[in-house]
């Protein structure tokens, strides 16, 4: 029996236990819309539900690795909309609808670019000043929300190329391109994360940034990087916006931003650093995408929906605290 | 002296910034100090003073709430229903009815992070996105119009003609402010319970075996945020005069960073409401004077991030650190 | 001061048990404290000397107890609130005092806790801190913020609040494990001074050296059970150590010496402003090299500047006979450095993070593929050998490092270091928090170490511990290395006379 519940207890407590717990959710959720609605198993709702959760997905992966650092990046979503209006710029300098694939690159290139810098410059106040990484992301995100603000006089850029659709809309073998986009990012994700030495920095320096540099390991670069490919994330969520939406406006999926946070949570992500993984909060996002395509198949609308988020989490903290568990333990004494 | 300003450095160093932007402004643009400019002043700040002091107790207790905005709508909702329900209501039962509710959000923050130990950040996200969710599905995003008289009532604590007709008025909303502003400093600096938030804050397992009642700390702590939320959305209504669920929606980060700005420490333990106002009063002053000077207003916010973000990055640069260095190389 | 009769004992337990799940953490055991007494209690990390200080205080309750009396009145039941109210107070080894609050009302603490809204009067507040600290002799400025004063001073604010509450028992945990010698003696005459006023200190340490200098008598606790009282009065380290353990702990003069050896580092004339000035120092290959002082002679300062970590403003540094410059503690590994850093807990070891994690860290470059990859099977082998080689006590190498106690912890440490194959270690104070025990088993790797040719340096405050370990021992005082001693020529006291004179 003793060893049954250690066993249990590490499941719970392990990383495989984190996934199986959501995994388990999951299936729990598909079955329960899937009886609720003929519509949920659907080709054309898997589609769109395909279509939906990249570009969520993507900004929470870039979310994701700055809270592992220790920090929070609050300004995912304006960097995201800077590095589009940055994209939009560059194609209407070349003909907007008319502008050829070149513009595009040399658009996306110059996105990229400033995604990394507003990233790197956040990295480098939190690690060489020290400030706290939600002050200073805070400040960065009114910055960039108001530069954004300013340059588009609070209008939106819109008539980009057909060739973007294909990017926002298309399909490779009946998958969204999107879908496929944020898979093969997400991969890179878990393998800078995971297995390479910058990776084993992040989660170092997250939980204690001065041991990691009295073992030699060099914390505040660590940090000013993971800041600036934070940044180069949110670069490519601003382009697929753009492709999406056909269009750029500062404000584009502003609420997406806690969302991003509670997506991390609910994946197990640490939020003191040091801990977390893509994987969870992979299967954390199907789980959002899966309750606001759900609910909407069955009548509810989308701000149910987020009610509905914001509620799971709490369920889902609660189940994973340690005072249930405690609770749990004093039941089980009182069978035996 | 010398004491006073290494324990006050960021309340004295903010002081002396604004008071600078003050000066210039003054000469810069004619209008800025004026009377009826100051009072318009307080009036646009009442609404954001009365959260940051709420947000600055549960900061000084080592909590962060992301929720209170979204609270405030729903407290204005909630009530505007409850009092339209029983036939209009009067101040007394505004306030009453703004305050309870407030309480009662504040309390179920506090209840979760502390019945089931899950830390603030995350509790007040998951209840953000909750309120604001539900909110929006009960009302339908609709706004409400036909509210009792007395809440939109313009009531003036204070009005002056000058020469050229131009009136200067302090609004109730000023008032309630100035009430809560003074209020919380004599919770958190006057009272018992207001220094066990600090020492909860500074060292919650220190506090803990010192004796102090963690869970009426939490509790503490997060109603009277509640409190000033539910305040807060009372006054907002007068100053607008109907309910909007979604108007309040975002504030909360513009009012998170000045709190922090005006020295209150992310982690707890630290924290001054002179700070706190100064940090408030901070970012309206800089819109105010963009203002004034002709600024384009698409500009303002760019300029008070990229001030901000300034003010961060030189706030650990220490003067005579940098005295000692330029000696030493000489 | 007289004492009434009744009052010959501020504490007096009998027949104390209580376990915690399957394991009995006290087994009917005895504690008895005089009224002004300074006693000890002595035992290994683990022992039961917490539980016994918390079933004091009230925190636990224990299973079965034949008496309880406190200031010789028997008690039931006694609560954290009761204990506090008739005198018994703990200094934790954390002090649980709060950083950013004043002096003052750190001191006067306890009086604003409760639920009761009242206000708060700072004059009064000032006034009693002001009068406490008069009573231990201390001069502090009661507005300033805790944080900024040095961890003495701390320590004599927490002692500070315990007086507040009319403490007649006190307990100190570990008080001196992050003080210096002089501070240690100076905490130690306050100590004094209070144990003449007639109050009853406990006082729970590691370092066997003060304990024998400062207590009556010392009540040993070995895996929970009593092993006796003794008075210090006769008593030796040895001894002491041997009670604790359960076996002999071999402490002798190990001092070699090594003429053909080759030079592995040596500075010459380092200085650094307001730091130290005019280091030489010379390790040879294979070698021990102590260095003892007071606290503010500049050793952990100098260990820094050989990290790399801070520069130095003049001087040079060889490494194997080639200038070592180093510009960062990631150029001095590279180059054959390593050093074990006086706070394990917050500098030394990622608490967050697993065991294996905390070995490879340094290493990441010898596990990385062409690719860039990190392997996980040359990272699960270097885990295992060295855990091997350290001989740590481990459940999973994935488990967190924080379960582990100190002396494995400390074990880690090594275990990281080492897998850099360095050419200088550093040890900044080895054996802080480490069992008696435990300490033998770390100081034997040391030494094997040393004979496989690796150059170390030994930082320590403990005398005995230079005395024991170290071929040479350098005396380092105000910035500048003043004398050099073979151990075999001195004995502990002199040098002992010589460094606190």
């Amino acid at each position: 029996m003793t060893a049954l519940t250690k066993h249990m207890a590490r499941l719970k407590s392990g990383p495989a236990g984190e996934n199986t717990g959501l995994l388990l959710m999951l299936a729990v959720l598909v079955m329960a819309f899937s009886l609720a609605s003929p519509r949920f198993l659907t080709g054309a709702n898997l589609g769109s539900m395909g279509f939906q959760m990249p570009l969520l997905g993507l900004l929470t992966l870039a979310m994701l690795a700055p809270i592992i650092s220790g920090g929070l990046n609050l300004a995912i979503v304006y960097t995201a909309n800077i590095c589009g209006l940055t994209l939009a710029w560059t194609l209407m300098q070349f003909g907007g609808a008319e502008a050829g694939i070149g513009a595009f690159l040399l658009g996306g290139a110059l996105a990229v670019i400033v995604g990394v810098i507003a990233g790197a410059i956040m990295g480098a106040v939190i690690a060489y000043v020290g400030a706290h990484p939600i002050l200073v992301s805070l400040a960065m995100m009114i910055f960039l929300r108001g530069l954004g603000e300013f340059l588009t006089r609070g209008g939106d850029i819109s008539g980009f190329p057909e060739y973007m659709r294909v990017l926002g809309h298309g399909t490779v073998a009946g998958v969204p391109v999107p879908l496929i986009l944020f898979a093969v990012i997400a991969f890179g994700w878990h393998v800078l994360l995971r297995r390479t030495p910058h990776g084993f920095s992040v989660y170092m320096t997250g939980s204690n940034l001065k041991a990691t540099e009295y073992a030699g390991l060099n914390a505040k670069r660590t940090l000013v990087l993971i800041y600036a490919l934070s940044g180069l994330l949110c670069a490519i969520a601003g382009i697929l916006m753009a492709a999406r939406f056909n269009s750029v406006r500062v404000g584009h999926g502003e609420a997406m931003l806690l969302i991003t946070v509670l997506a991390c949570f609910l994946g197990g992500i640490d939020p003191f650093g040091g801990h977390g993984r893509v994987f969870p909060v992979i299967i954390a996002l199907v789980i959002l995408q899966v309750l606001s395509s759900g609910l909407n198949l069955i009548g509810a609308n989308q701000h149910l929906a987020t009610a509905v988020w914001g509620l799971f989490l709490i369920a889902v903290m609660v189940l994973r605290s340690d005072q249930l568990r405690l609770l749990g333990k004093l039941f089980f004494r009182k069978d035996n | 002296m010398r004491d006073l300003l290494s324990s006050y450095r960021i309340e004295a160093r903010l002081a002396v910034v604004l008071a600078l932007i003050c000066v210039g402004l003054s000469i810069a643009a004619p209008q800025f100090a004026t009377l009826p400019n100051a009072t318009s002043l307080l009036n646009n700040s009442a609404v954001n003073l009365i959260w940051a002091v709420g947000l600055l107790v549960v900061l000084i207790a080592g909590g962060i709430d992301i929720s209170f905005a979204v609270a405030s709508s729903v407290v204005q909702y909630v009530a505007a229903k409850m009092l339209m329900g029983i036939g209009g209501g009067n101040w007394v039962l505004g306030f009453l009815f703004c305050g309870c509710l407030g309480i009662l959000l504040g309390l179920l923050n506090a209840w979760l992070i502390h019945g089931f130990r899950i830390i603030s950040i995350v509790v007040t996200i998951a209840t953000f996105n909750a309120f604001f969710g539900l909110l929006m599905f009960f009302s339908g995003g609709r706004n409400i119009y036909s509210l009792p008289d007395w809440w939109t009532a313009r009531i003036f604590i204070f009005e002056h003609e000058n020469a050229q007709g131009v009136w200067s008025e302090l609004t109730l909303s000023v008032a309630v402010m100035i009430a809560c502003v003074v209020a919380t400093w004599a919770l958190i600096r006057r009272t018992n319970i207001g220094r066990q938030l600090y020492a909860f804050g500074d060292n919650p397992e220190g506090a803990r075996r010192a004796g102090v009642n963690i869970a009426v700390m939490q509790g503490v702590a997060f109603g009277w945020m509640g409190l000033m939320a539910g305040i807060a959305g009372l006054c907002q209504v007068n100053i607008v005069k109907e309910v909007v669920p979604n108007a309040l929606y975002g504030r909360e980060l513009d009012v998170l960073a000045a709190v922090v700005l005006g020295g209150a420490r992310l982690g707890g333990g630290k924290g001054t409401i002179l700070g706190c106002v100064l940090g408030v009063m901070f970012v309206a002053i800089t819109q105010n004077g963009l203002n004034l000077l002709g600024v384009s207003p698409f500009a303002f916010q760019m300029i008070i991030g990229a001030a901000i973000l300034i003010a961060i990055s030189t706030s650990n640069i220490d003067l005579s650190q940098i005295l000692r260095k330029t000696e030493t190389r000489q | 001061m007289t004492t009434a009769p009744a009052e010959r004992f501020a504490l007096r337990l009998h027949k104390v048990s209580k376990a915690f799940g399957g394991v009995q953490a006290l087994n009917a055991v005895d504690f008895e404290v005089r009224a002004g007494e300074v006693h000890c209690l002595a035992g290994e990390n683990g022992c039961g000397k917490s539980t016994l200080i918390k079933v004091v205080t009230g925190v636990h309750r224990p299973e079965s107890a034949d008496l309880i009396e406190l200031f010789g009145q028997p008690v039931d039941r006694i609560t954290p609130v009761q204990a506090r109210e008739m005198g018994v107070s703990v200094i934790w080894q954390d002090l649980a005092l709060f950083p950013h609050m004043s002096v003052a009302e750190n001191i006067a603490f306890d009086d604003l806790v409760g639920l009761r809204p009242r206000s708060v009067r700072y004059g009064q507040m000032k006034a009693r801190a002001a009068e406490v600290l008069d009573r231990l002799g201390v001069r502090m400025d009661l507005a300033a913020p805790l944080h900024s004063l040095p961890i003495a001073q701390r320590q004599v604010v927490a002692i500070a609040r315990a007086l507040m509450n009319d403490a007649r028992l006190i307990f100190m945990d570990e008080p001196t494990a992050s003080l210096t010698q002089s501070e240690t003696d100076r905490l130690l005459d306050i100590v004094r001074k209070l144990s003449a006023e007639g109050v009853a200190i406990v006082f729970v340490s590691h370092r066997l050296a003060e304990v024998l200098e400062i207590a009556e008598r010392v009540t040993v606790v070995r895996d929970g059970n009593l092993v006796g009282v003794y008075p210090t009065q006769g008593m030796t380290q040895a001894r002491l150590g041997e009670l604790m353990t359960g076996h002999l702990i071999e402490n002798q003069v190990s001092a070699r010496d090594l003429p053909d050896a080759p030079v592995a580092f040596q500075a010459k004339g380092l200085s650094r402003h307001g730091e130290f000035s005019d280091i030489n120092l010379t390790i040879k290959a294979g070698e021990v090299v102590g260095l003892t002082g007071l606290i503010g002679a500049g050793r952990t300062e100098l260990a820094h500047v050989m990290m790399g970590m801070r520069r130095a403003d003049s001087g040079q540094m060889t490494l194997n006979g080639a200038t070592y410059r180093p510009t960062s503690a990631r150029a001095a590994i590279e180059q054959g450095m390593a050093y074990v850093s006086e706070d394990r807990l917050s500098l030394g070891l990622l608490q967050k993070q697993s065991i294996a994690d905390n070995t490879v860290i340094s290493v990441l470059r010898k596990l990385t593929t062409a690719a860039g990859l990190i392997s996980e099977t040359r990272k699960a082998d270097l885990v295992a050998h060295w855990i091997k080689q350290m001989g740590v006590k481990i459940g999973l190498p994935q488990d967190a490092i924080s379960t582990l106690s100190g002396g494995n912890q400390q074990k880690v440490v090594l275990a990281k270091w080492l897998a850099t194959a360095p050419r200088l270690l550093i040890l900044d104070s080895p054996t802080v928090g480490v069992d008696v025990g435990a300490r033998a088993g770390i100081f034997r790797i040391v030494r094997q170490l040393a004979e496989d040719g690796l150059a170390i340096l030994l930082i320590s405050d403990e005398v005995t511990e230079v005395m024991h370990h170290a071929d040479r021992i350098m005396h380092m005082a105000d910035g500048r290395i003043v004398q050099e001693y073979d151990p075999r020529r001195i004995t502990v006291p002199q040098l002992e006379e010589r460094i606190y004179a």
